[in-house]
């Protein structure tokens, strides 16, 4: 039998991919940080979706990549001379006080090489997490288990994101039809000439749109008055505005007590005008995405991951690494391991089935072409 | 099941009402066809069904519209979504998921509907419009006809009773046509839909009608059998033209009813049509040399070699995505040759630049509007005359000639698609190119327009201009082209003269070709002028 597989609760893998990133902020280990890189990778490459976002991960790794480098080559041209092993002597630019200790050229030591690698090495971890998230699971399925009181905004969310490539294929129509009068591309008058058209079309698409939501029932609801409404929409905004500082604050390390006041109001806040707001659309949610064992595991692992690390690793991150091979430590270089557990361990996406339809048309076409030919 | 009484829609700004007192009834379960020229009314009408005009539009309707006994004054669009399901023009400008399964579950989200419900009638769509291969798809990545598919899959999921669409196959190839039609037709058989249907192309759809609505014009409605409406309507496809000519009774609609009197016809006819005397080819004007493109990862076209000669027209055939346009973007220098070369009069167009360019090429495309930004259409045959250094009122002169007379103040967006065509045309005109290339000129466009294009055209062949274009239309291609130009997957399948080329295909053939296979004949013209030239 053909599994058609599914797709997991996109809450899941974003979950999971904020322990990776997470562990990754904890440690200064170039091993551990390549070591979660490469899971990622791993799970990204065996259970991303067949949609064109889900190449997320490979281009935000390649952003990685050039992190790295900028980092090391301002590590080098310009930075805090941290004394060591000397490997290149740049002739040297004094700055003025003020500067706080960076200098323009220098002595370049290993040490502070090292510590740049490593220093981009963690922020392009976090971006490639950040990318393995969204190939996962597109941000726009993170819109739809939003709850009902923000649907407008999840709506807008959407309808911007196909606008976006919609709009770039229009400039290129558009550009393209100027080069067709013979009329200069480029420069202030070539902006307009393309502005003006490009603008129009997504006016008319827009408009095109509006009608297609009228007349598909968009906005069909129970009647609730006003201020209902109003009390609905502001109060979720605010419980999550609060529950964000909430966060900010317990992460900081600043008041802990008012933190965690504030995170737990605002959600409860939130919650209690989410539910009041949802009385009031009548929708219902095609296939909604279902939170079942391969979800527990997938959040386990990111579990795992976040606690090992916050219980076994302490890696004092201001002070730098020193210039020698890092050592292995076993506990979290294998929660690590365990992490790639969902690459085997969950049901594959659904792929791309064989196109029935495409296999009949170039039969088609066969045909044609024969007797065309014939 | 769609009750119009005593109607007129008058939009604010306009001077007359664009219908006036239609009273209409459509009853359950027919396919109820719309015709007429270009603003005669067929968009209102149609918009006025699910209460988009004027919930939506503006303008004031005056009289009824009831719908499934619901009038549309009290019942907002949005109130109607679960009786009436409306499909647009542009089927991609109207989705609002990213995913063809949300895309089809979308209204019945709006809807409320519960959600094994909506699980069990997205399979049922699916299944019914053949779609199951495309379910995981990204809209985005659809092509015409899958998108058409997809947009009458996506309001079909609410089970309305009534489907409402606007020109469904003009942007298809003729195959994705037929699946479509196919698909509508087993809508209206199997599950005793309504389907009301506006289209140009008469030649696609008349034959599937139940009955048709014929606006002439003047703001009223006509309705009748096709037969009925067929044997008055100005507007019909070649082979009513053909029986109304000859006077057969019944009127033919369909291929199979016309080859019956058809009969007789073939043996009265001579075996060859008189034919114009053969042009000598001309110089060559454009060549492509085993041209490969290569368009985001896609091969687009594949070793094609092309010329287009003075005083021809090449028609250039195939279905949606088989190259077509990339052939002609690469004429004009738009895209890279991966492999091989273009020439336009011995040089390469991706050389030339500004007026250069112009004065050798020109190409009208899909959406002719992009080549237009001019606030009025008299700033933009201004605009048209600067950028060429042509004498003042050139360009103006030939979109007289073209379109005849047309308020110069309008806004080239408020022009009728036919009118922007001809906009568009004279613009590429005014600076005189040699090599003339239109994409899908037709689209959209109805009888009358498409007339005075074909008169055009032929006029700037015989001026020496060569004419290349890019088209779905096989009655278009029948009636001006010399040349028939195949592709398929990028790469020249058939290339010679159009009357052996189309009447060898059964996909490209025209009306009056199937009637009459296998003399090779291929237009009502052919016909008439064949029988005058016979004695007696």
């Amino acid at each position: 039998m053909h599994r058609n597989g599914r797709l997991l609760h996109p809450a899941a893998w974003w979950l999971w991919a904020l322990g990776l990133a997470y562990a990754a902020m904890r440690t200064n280990n170039a091993i551990l940080l390549l070591a979660i890189v490469c899971v990622a990778g791993v799970v990204v490459s065996t259970r991303r979706g067949p949609a064109p976002w889900a190449n997320a991960y490979s281009l935000l790794l390649k952003l990685g990549a050039l992190t790295v480098v900028v980092t090391m080559l301002l590590q080098l041209l310009l930075g805090v001379r941290t004394p060591g092993h000397v490997l290149v002597h740049l002739p040297s630019a004094p700055l003025p006080h003020w500067a706080g200790g960076i200098s323009i050229g220098g002595d370049v030591s290993a040490e502070a090489m090292l510590n740049a690698f490593v220093s981009g090495l963690r922020l392009a971890v976090l971006i490639a997490c950040f990318g393995a998230a969204n190939a996962l699971a597109h941000p726009a399925r993170l819109v739809r288990i939003m709850p009902a009181a923000l649907y407008e905004v999840g709506v807008a969310i959407v309808v911007a994101m196909t606008i976006v490539p919609q709009l770039a294929e229009s400039v290129v129509r558009v550009r393209a039809a100027q080069r067709l009068r013979g009329r200069r591309v480029t420069g202030l008058s070539g902006l307009r000439g393309i502005l003006v058209p490009v603008l129009e079309l997504a006016l008319e698409r827009a408009i095109a749109l509006a009608a297609s939501m009228d007349s598909r029932g968009y906005g069909r609801r129970a009647e609730q008055p006003p201020a209902v409404r109003r009390f609905a929409g502001g109060g979720v905004l605010l419980g999550l505005g609060a529950a964000v500082v909430g966060t900010y604050q317990l992460i900081s390390g600043g008041g802990q007590r008012l933190g965690v006041g504030l995170l737990a109001g605002g959600t409860l806040v939130a919650l209690a005008a989410g539910f009041v707001a949802g009385r009031r659309t009548r929708r219902t949610r095609y296939r909604p995405d279902q939170w079942r064992a391969a979800e527990w595991l997938v959040l386990g692992c990111g579990v795992l991951v976040a606690l090992s690390y916050a219980l076994a690793v302490h890696d004092p991150l201001a002070a730098g690494v020193a210039l020698e091979w890092p050592p292995l430590r076993p506990l979290p270089f294998v929660a690590t391991l365990v992490a790639a557990l969902p690459a085997v361990a969950t049901p594959e996406p659904p792929g791309l089935a064989p196109r029935g339809h495409a296999a009949v048309r170039s039969v088609q076409i066969a045909a044609l072409e024969e007797s065309v030919r014939a | 099941m769609i009750d119009f009484t005593n109607v007129s829609i008058t939009y604010s700004g306009a001077s007359s009402p664009v219908l006036r007192g239609v009273t209409l009834h459509v009853p359950e379960g027919e396919l109820c066809l719309v015709i007429g020229a270009t603003g005669s009314g067929k968009s209102s009408l149609l918009g006025a069904v699910n209460g988009l005009v004027p919930h939506f539009t503006g303008g004031r309707l005056s009289g009824s519209v009831t719908v499934a006994g619901r009038n549309t004054r009290d019942h907002p669009p949005r109130e109607l979504a679960d009786v009436v399901g409306v499909v647009g023009q542009n089927p991609s400008a109207s989705f609002l998921a990213d995913t063809v399964e949300d895309e089809l579950a979308y209204t019945m989200e709006s809807l409320g509907l519960a959600a094994d419900v909506m699980r069990r009638r997205v399979e049922d769509t699916l299944d019914l419009l053949g779609l199951v291969a495309l379910r995981d798809r990204a809209v985005a990545t659809l092509s015409g006809g899958e998108a058409q598919r997809v947009a009458i899959g996506a309001v079909l999921t609410a089970h309305p009773q009534i489907l409402v669409l606007d020109e469904p196959t003009s942007a298809l190839d003729p195959a994705a046509a037929e699946d479509v039609l196919a698909a509508l037709q087993r809508l209206v058989h199997d599950l005793g839909m309504t389907v009301l249907l506006a289209e140009h192309r008469l030649e696609r759809v008349v034959q599937h009608a139940d009955s048709v609505v014929w606006l002439p014009g003047d703001g009223t409605a006509v309705r009748g059998t096709p037969a009925q409406i067929m044997a008055h309507s100005p507007i019909t496809p070649p082979i009513v033209s053909l029986g109304r000519e000859l006077a057969w009774t019944p009127l033919p609609l369909t291929v199979r009813d016309a080859r019956i009197p058809g009969r007789r016809l073939r043996e009265v006819l001579p075996p060859e049509p008189p034919t114009d005397p053969p042009r000598i080819p001309g110089a060559i004007l454009a060549e492509t040399r085993a041209l490969t493109v290569r368009y985001g990862g896609v091969l687009a076209l594949r070793r094609a070699g092309f010329v287009a000669r003075e005083g021809e027209i090449v028609a250039v055939m195939g279905r949606n995505g088989a190259g077509k346009s990339s052939l002609l973007a690469a004429l004009t220098g738009l895209l890279k040759p991966a492999e091989g070369q273009v020439r336009i009069a011995g040089r390469d167009p991706r050389e030339l630049r500004g007026r250069e360019l112009t004065s050798h090429v020109g190409l009208v495309p899909q959406q002719p509007g992009d080549l237009l930004y001019a606030e009025t259409v008299h700033a933009e045959c201004a605009a048209a005359d600067r950028d060429a250094r042509a004498p003042r009122g050139t360009a103006g002169g030939l979109l007289h000639r073209i379109a005849g007379a047309l308020d110069l103040d309008l806004h080239p967006r408020d022009l009728s698609e036919g009118q922007r065509l001809a906009l568009a045309l004279a613009v590429v005109l005014t600076s005189a190119p040699p090599l003339v290339l239109l994409d899908e000129p037709t689209r959209g466009l109805d009888y009358p327009a498409k007339e005075r294009l074909v008169h055009t055209l032929v006029g700037l062949a015989g001026a020496g201009h060569a004419v290349v274009l890019a088209t779905h239309d096989v009655e278009l291609a029948a009636e001006v082209s010399t040349r028939t130009v195949v592709l398929a997957g990028g790469e020249i399948v058939a290339d010679g003269p159009s009357r052996q080329v189309v009447t060898q295909s059964p996909v490209f053939a025209p009306q009056i070709a199937k009637v009459l296979a296998p003399l090779p004949y291929l237009t009502v013209r052919d016909v008439r002028r064949a029988l005058a030239a016979v004695p007696g």
